[in-house]
Formats: C-alpha cells, sequence, structure tokens
C-alpha cells in the first residue's frame, strides 16, 4: 500500500511529468489559454494514458519479448496509442454523447502527446507490474492535468492584466510556468 | 508561397521564415528537456534533421497512394521506422549522447514538428521540395535549440561544449540547468525576438510615413 500512496505523490507532484520532467509540454502550452477546455483534456489525457499503460505491458511482454522484438517498441507502443485514440474517439460517439462532444476535439492531439508514450516507455523501463504500470499511468495523467488547469487559471487572469506588448502570449505563459517550476521544486524532499 | 516550391526555398523557408522553435512554437518538449548542454542540444537536432529529412521525402513520394482516411496511422509507422533506425545507430555508435538524451530520442516519433511538416508539407508537394523542407526545418530546429543550450550552459556550468568561458570565480546557476529555467530562458528569448519585431515594424512603418 505504502509503494502506491508514494506513487501517487510522487506523480502528482514531486515528479511531475510537465514540471519536473519536461514531457507534454506542447498541450501544456497548447491548450491552457481555458480552464474549461485545459479540464477537458485532462480528462482525456487520464482516460488514455491509464488504459495505454495497461495495454502497452501486454504487448511489452506478451508479444515483444517472446519473439525478440523489443528493437520494435517504440512503433509498437505508438500504434497502440494511435489506435486507442480512436477507439476511444469511436466508443465515446456511440456511449456518451455529451462527453465526446466535451472531449471530441482534443481526443487526436493525444497521439502526439509525449506524456502518453514517456509514461509507457518509461514503465517498462522502471520495470513495473502490470498493476504498478498501471497506477503508474493512473497516477502522471492528474499530474499533467493539475499542471495543465494551473497554468491555465493563471493564463486566464494573465489576460486581464496590463502586461508589455512584447511580453503578450507564449513569453509570458513560458515564464509563468517557470515560476510555476520553481514552486514545485518546494515538492522535492516529500518521499 | 507564389512560386514553385523548389529544394532551396523550401529550405531557407525552414532554416529561417518559418524557424519551428521561435516562430512556429513546435517541438517544446525536447527544446526544453535536453538543452542542458550544447553538445546535447546538436546530437538532438541532428537526429531530429535526419527523421524530418526521411519522413518528409518518404511521405511525399507515398502521397498519392496512402488514403486520406488512414493517413495518420501511416504516417506514424514511417516517422516510427526511421527513428528507431536513428535510435539503434546512436545506441551502436554515440552510446554516451545516447544516453544523455534518454528517453527523448524514441519520443522523436511525437515530436509535433515531424508531423506539422507531414501534415501540411509533405503531403502536398513533391518528394525533392519535401526533402529540402525537411532539411531547413531540421537545421532550424538545430541551431535553435544549441543556441537555447549555449546560453543554459554558459549560466548554468560556466561553459559552451564544454569549455570553460566565465573565470573560475564564476558561481553556477544551478536554477538553469533546471526545468524552471529552461522556461524562463526560452520566455526570455522569445520576449525579446518580439521586442525585436515589433520595433523593426515601428521603424518601417516611420519610414514610410516619412517617404
Amino acid at each position: 500500500m505504502n509503494v502506491y500512496l508514494s506513487m501517487l505523490i510522487g506523480y502528482l507532484l514531486v515528479n511531475n511529468y510537465v514540471m519536473c520532467q519536461f514531457f507534454g509540454i506542447c498541450p501544456f502550452l497548447g491548450v491552457s489559454k481555458k480552464f474549461d477546455t485545459a479540464l477537458g483534456m485532462g480528462m482525456a489525457v487520464t482516460f488514455v494514458i491509464t488504459l495505454a499503460s495497461f495495454i502497452t505491458w501486454f504487448v511489452q511482454y506478451y508479444l515483444l519479448v517472446p519473439f525478440h522484438l523489443e528493437y520494435m517498441q517504440t512503433i509498437a507502443f505508438i500504434l497502440v496509442i494511435a489506435v486507442l485514440v480512436q477507439v476511444v474517439e469511436n466508443a465515446l460517439k456511440k456511449l456518451s454523447f455529451s462527453l465526446y462532444q466535451a472531449l471530441g476535439v482534443y481526443l487526436p492531439l493525444i497521439t502526439t502527446n509525449c506524456v502518453v508514450l514517456a509514461v509507457a516507455l518509461n514503465n517498462i523501463t522502471d520495470g513495473w507490474n502490470l498493476l504498478e504500470s498501471t497506477f503508474c499511468g493512473f497516477c502522471s495523467a492528474p499530474g499533467f492535468t493539475l499542471s495543465l488547469l494551473l497554468l491555465a487559471a493563471i493564463r486566464e487572469r494573465l489576460e486581464l492584466s496590463n502586461m508589455p506588448k512584447w511580453m503578450n502570449g507564449f513569453p509570458g505563459a513560458l515564464i509563468t510556468a517557470g515560476l510555476m517550476a520553481i514552486s514545485f521544486m518546494g515538492f522535492g524532499g516529500l518521499i | 508561397m507564389a512560386k514553385k516550391p523548389t529544394f532551396f526555398s523550401a529550405f531557407l523557408n525552414g532554416l529561417w521564415n518559418e524557424n519551428p522553435t521561435f516562430v512556429l512554437m513546435l517541438g517544446m518538449c525536447p527544446t526544453l528537456g535536453i538543452t542542458t548542454a550544447a553538445i546535447n542540444g546538436v546530437g538532438m537536432g541532428l537526429a531530429t534533421t535526419f527523421v524530418l529529412m526521411f519522413s518528409n521525402l518518404f511521405i511525399s513520394a507515398l502521397r498519392n497512394i496512402i488514403p486520406d482516411k488512414v493517413r495518420i496511422p501511416a504516417y506514424i509507422i514511417v516517422i516510427a521506422s526511421f527513428v528507431t533506425m536513428i535510435d539503434l545507430m546512436m545506441q551502436a555508435f554515440l552510446p554516451d549522447l545516447r544516453s544523455a538524451l534518454g528517453t527523448y530520442i524514441p519520443l522523436i516519433v511525437v515530436n509535433c514538428i515531424i508531423f506539422a511538416r507531414a501534415e501540411s508539407y509533405a503531403a502536398k508537394n513533391p518528394p525533392l521540395a519535401s526533402l529540402g523542407d525537411g532539411l531547413g526545418m531540421g537545421l532550424g530546429f538545430t541551431c535553435a535549440i544549441t543556441f537555447l543550450a549555449c546560453i543554459r550552459e554558459l549560466f548554468g556550468s560556466g561553459a559552451i561544449f564544454g569549455f570553460q568561458i566565465m573565470p573560475a570565480s564564476y558561481q553556477p546557476m544551478a536554477i538553469m540547468n533546471q526545468v524552471a529555467g529552461g522556461f524562463i530562458t526560452l520566455g526570455l528569448l522569445l520576449a525579446a525576438v518580439n521586442a525585436l519585431k515589433t520595433s523593426m515594424d515601428h521603424k518601417r512603418k516611420a519610414k514610410e510615413a516619412h517617404a
């Protein structure tokens, strides 16, 4: 139980994939203009990362390792993720149209979100078992969502404030993100 | 672009006018993730250039064969194959650099620069121009991240490419090697580029009004 608790805190705060490890910066900067869209993106990513961690574990240990195809890891994993995103999109369209409308635009973008692939690859490098990898995926995603929501909330405020013209948009967002990363460093000694 | 794209015009466009890092704001993860040392910037940039050139060339050559509906998975397979090639080559010939860049090498697959160029350029233009576009975009990316890496390495450890630049009494700024330093350096750099552009526009407008 302790392992899982420290994983949860670790991936949410201490080793946050965005703020402490530099993964998923593109969607982090791209879809953090509005709080609501950030929330939608975060939910979609959580769903896909959890499922992807689960499936890539099987792909690695029941397909790649027995056939000595470990060098195909990158291709196999990205294909799993692309297919998964497509399946999730189609399933949502049939099962819950309101959720599909809320997440629809962000789903295709998830294929190129490097957090998903990074989590899948790191699970294998770290040698987690099935339950641990799935849990790790399930914890990493809220970490991504948390930083996305925080930045979105700050950027909504920044829109209203009087900034120098050349700081508007990306430069301002990047410096905000830098200051956020400094505060996340404060979680360093937590586990 | 009004005139027909050639190898060279596509090359220059990628290198300067539409620089992927400073103008298009694509591929931010490796831009920030590995730029703590200048040599990493060069290595990452050249690896990306290789993938970008060949994926552009192949996607452009296959652009009339790939059905529109399955184009994204098709692009992914082409890109992932070249990433695997460069990954294995680096593991064999440059193991130190490969381990310094770590997960970021397999993650070239999901670098948005490559997807964006495949979708918006290679899928519509002939192979040679696409090859030029890939080369230009790749080198533009390499120059941008190497520049960023030089700044971070200079302040973070007082050296560039491992050569000591700062005097021995210089106290390295540890923050520059952290995530936060990367964000802030890039933010300031972009702000400087913006300020430069605005002042140039002002001057041009003033000149036109004067004439």
